[in-house]
């Protein structure tokens, strides 16, 4: 028990630490490697609450996918990042209202989420989720997804080409004069094609 | 079990498939095979569409209820089919003009078309995403397809942008109906309101509801959600907008109708407001905006809002004669905008494409029966009689006046009026202007095949509104058990 709390707390504050670092960061890239630090911390998190399939997507995607991209963007984009800066303080307060009413925000969600007890709402009771201690929810979540939702994973895969028809439509252009590889040319040669034996004299040279 | 899920969803196997396939023959055989990819996705369509229309196709919930088939979703079905098959024939002639031969086209259009068809058989609010997000992710890419022009380009980001809120919209309105029913299907969420019998409706699904009406208002590009609708027309390649006027409109009203009349059927008191004020505003801008347009295309497209707001009039009536009302109406209106837009594609002058409604002036001299075919879509459009537009209206007004929305009648015939001016000011360039540059030709076999089909059926759908009118009927009345 006291090695779970000692870890949410860990992650807990990394997260929040990494998370201050990606706005104050001057460097940007750095900016990117704290993003990824944040991630990590909360996938953990996820495993502390027995969510383990949403931080293997956490980290597969949002670490994999996301975070990579953006540190691509950051790296080919040439943007001014010191003056996308300025008016920092201008705005401080403005900014720390906005956050503050969120807070406040928050904590009044939770008190009275705390205060009422709550029990799952009526309508959710229907709901066939397998109690978390019998399946884990990876296992929950393929049980379902190639069944019941076969459809659905099926459709999703046809965004996805579409996807990525429409990427190529859109961007792939034929270059001029660009040397590729040509497998079948390549194949084709022949050794008389290729090579020459040439009788070199001895101690005279090519 | 399996195998009679797949039966039902056989035309959709079909084409998603078929589409599959074509894109492979296009990646091996390279552009040049575009030409026989064209061809083969009209076959493709045809027989899509012969699979709908001709086997007995039982009424039944496909996927453990993913998706429903009913004579509804398979009449909008057809509908569709019939608007991407066209647009298809008419693209085949312009990609290969308009440097935009690549195999792709006519494939994002049969991937769009299936997920109009699975939009139009959603039963759940995952699978109507899922359907949604298929449609639209193909639309934005062909909208930006002439990738080097940059009104396209212009066209595909912006639909893109806005076309990603709205889906976020209709996201975060599903998530909230979702929270406070429990289940994402369409019958789990009406059976929820039969059980609480009407009453203490809790707040946030009505919350939920509004975001998921605004989602869907800007898919039908309803009014105030159609500011993306004139810049996307104008900026697309013509034949995609074609395509944009016809057939993603069917399916985005055929799911609006589902959506309201099935799991919110019950709570009609709730969107009967919304869906009244989304069609008297599409109504007025409609008719207002387009007067002081110069592009055809931008015009179309202001005519194409007003359209919506007359049919989601039949919708605010929310009765079964209402609904017919909508299919009649929908199925006129996919033939008049099909011929309207086979001309504007035929209007080139030393071979470039004119967009400008002054170059029309004195068609009738130049090419009468061009001329005489643009005059009969634009009477109908206007809704003389005894054109088929004339009898989408006049269903759609009876249904309002039947379910006591005078207000909204009256507002339609008034907008109509207004409307009249800007498709009555099109034949006058026509026939009483003194000629201008002369259009190219000729049009190509397969523009005048178009031109004719759409302009019989217009013309003479008072001789026999038979077969359409109780087609529609029949389809309506799917949605009404009991």
């Amino acid at each position: 028990m006291i090695v779970q709390a000692l870890a949410f707390y860990l992650f807990a504050a990394v997260t929040v630490a990494a998370g201050v670092m990606v706005v104050s960061a001057r460097n940007p890239v750095h900016s990117v490697l704290f993003l990824i630090l944040a991630f990590f911390n909360a996938a953990g998190l996820f495993v502390l609450m027995g969510a383990e399939f949403l931080a293997m997507i956490l980290v597969v995607v949002y670490v994999g996918a996301v975070a990579v991209l953006f540190l691509f963007v950051v790296m080919m984009l040439d943007i001014n990042y010191a003056a996308m800066r300025q008016g920092f303080l201008q705005y401080l307060p403005v900014g720390a209202l906005i956050g503050l009413v969120l807070v406040v925000e928050l904590a009044l969600v939770g008190f009275s989420w705390v205060a009422s007890s709550p029990d799952a709402p009526a309508s959710l009771a229907g709901v066939p989720i397998p109690p978390i201690d019998e399946v884990h929810n990876t296992k929950a979540i393929g049980q379902v997804v190639y069944t019941k939702f076969a459809y659905l994973f099926q459709m999703a895969g046809l965004v996805l080409l579409v996807a990525m028809v429409g990427a190529i439509v859109l961007t792939l252009r034929q270059r001029e004069g660009v040397r590729r590889q040509s497998i079948s040319a390549q194949v084709s040669r022949t050794r008389e094609e290729a090579v020459e034996i040439k009788q070199v004299p001895t101690r005279s040279g090519v | 079990m399996i195998s009679a899920d797949l039966m039902a969803v056989l035309p959709e196997l079909f084409l998603a498939c078929a589409a599959i396939g074509l894109l492979m023959l296009g990646v091996f055989r390279g552009n040049s095979a575009t030409q026989l990819v064209s061809t083969l996705s009209v076959v493709t369509l045809i027989v899509t569409f012969a699979l709908i229309a001709l086997p007995p196709r039982p009424e039944t919930v496909a996927f453990g209820g993913l998706l429903t088939m009913d004579g509804f979703g398979d009449f909008m079905k057809l509908l569709v089919l019939i608007g991407s098959g066209v647009s298809i024939v008419m693209a085949q002639r312009y990609i290969q003009r308009e440097d935009m031969n690549r195999f792709e086209f006519p494939v994002l259009m049969l991937f769009a078309t299936l997920g109009m068809m699975a939009m139009i058989s959603a039963n759940d609010l995952i699978s109507l995403y899922m359907g949604l997000e298929l449609q639209s992710l193909s639309l934005y890419v062909v909208a930006a397809f002439r990738r080097d022009n940059l009104r396209s380009s212009e066209a595909g980001l912006k639909y893109f942008v806005l076309g990603a809120l709205s889906s976020g919209m209709l996201l975060y309105g599903s998530s909230m109906i979702y929270g406070f029913t429990g289940t994402t299907n369409f019958d789990g969420i009406a059976q929820t309101f039969a059980a609480s019998a009407g009453n203490d409706i809790p707040i946030g699904l009505i919350v939920g509801l509004v975001f998921l009406c605004a989602g869907l208002a800007f898919k039908v590009s309803a009014v105030p959600f159609h500011m993306w609708t004139p810049d996307v027309y104008e900026g697309a390649p013509t034949p995609v907008t074609a395509f944009f006027a016809t057939a993603p409109k069917i399916a985005a009203m055929a799911l609006f109708i589902r959506v309201l009349m099935e799991p919110f059927g019950g709570l009609i008191d709730q969107w009967q407001q919304i869906v009244f004020f989304v069609s008297a505003a599409s109504m007025i801008l409609g008719a207002f905006a387009a007067i002081n347009q110069s592009n055809i295309k931008r015009l179309m497209a202001y005519s194409s809002i007003g359209h919506i707001g007359y049919a989601l009039i039949g919708l605010a009536s929310g009765t079964e004669q209402g609904i017919s009302g909508i299919v009649i109406y929908l199925t006129i209106y996919v033939f008049m905008n099909l011929g309207t837009f086979a001309c504007i594609l035929c209007m080139r002058q030393k071979d470039r494409m004119v967009e400008g409604i002054d170059d029309l002036k004195g068609l009738s001299k130049t090419q009468p029966m061009m001329a005489l075919a643009l005059a009969i879509f634009m009477f109908s459009m206007a809704g003389i009689p005894p054109l088929a537009g004339f009898f989408g209206k006049l269903y759609i007004f009876l249904a309002a006046i039947e379910a006591q929305l005078y207000i909204l009648a009256v507002l339609g015939v008034l907008t109509s009026v207004v409307g009249a001016f800007y498709y009555l000011r099109i034949i006058k360039l026509m026939y009483f202007d003194e000629p201008a540059e002369s259009f190219d030709r000729p049009i190509g076999r397969e523009m005048t095949a178009v031109l004719i089909i759409t302009g019989v059926f217009t013309l003479l759908f008072f001789v026999a509104p038979g077969p359409v009118v109780d087609s529609a009927a029949a389809a309506a009345a799917t949605l009404f058990p009991g």
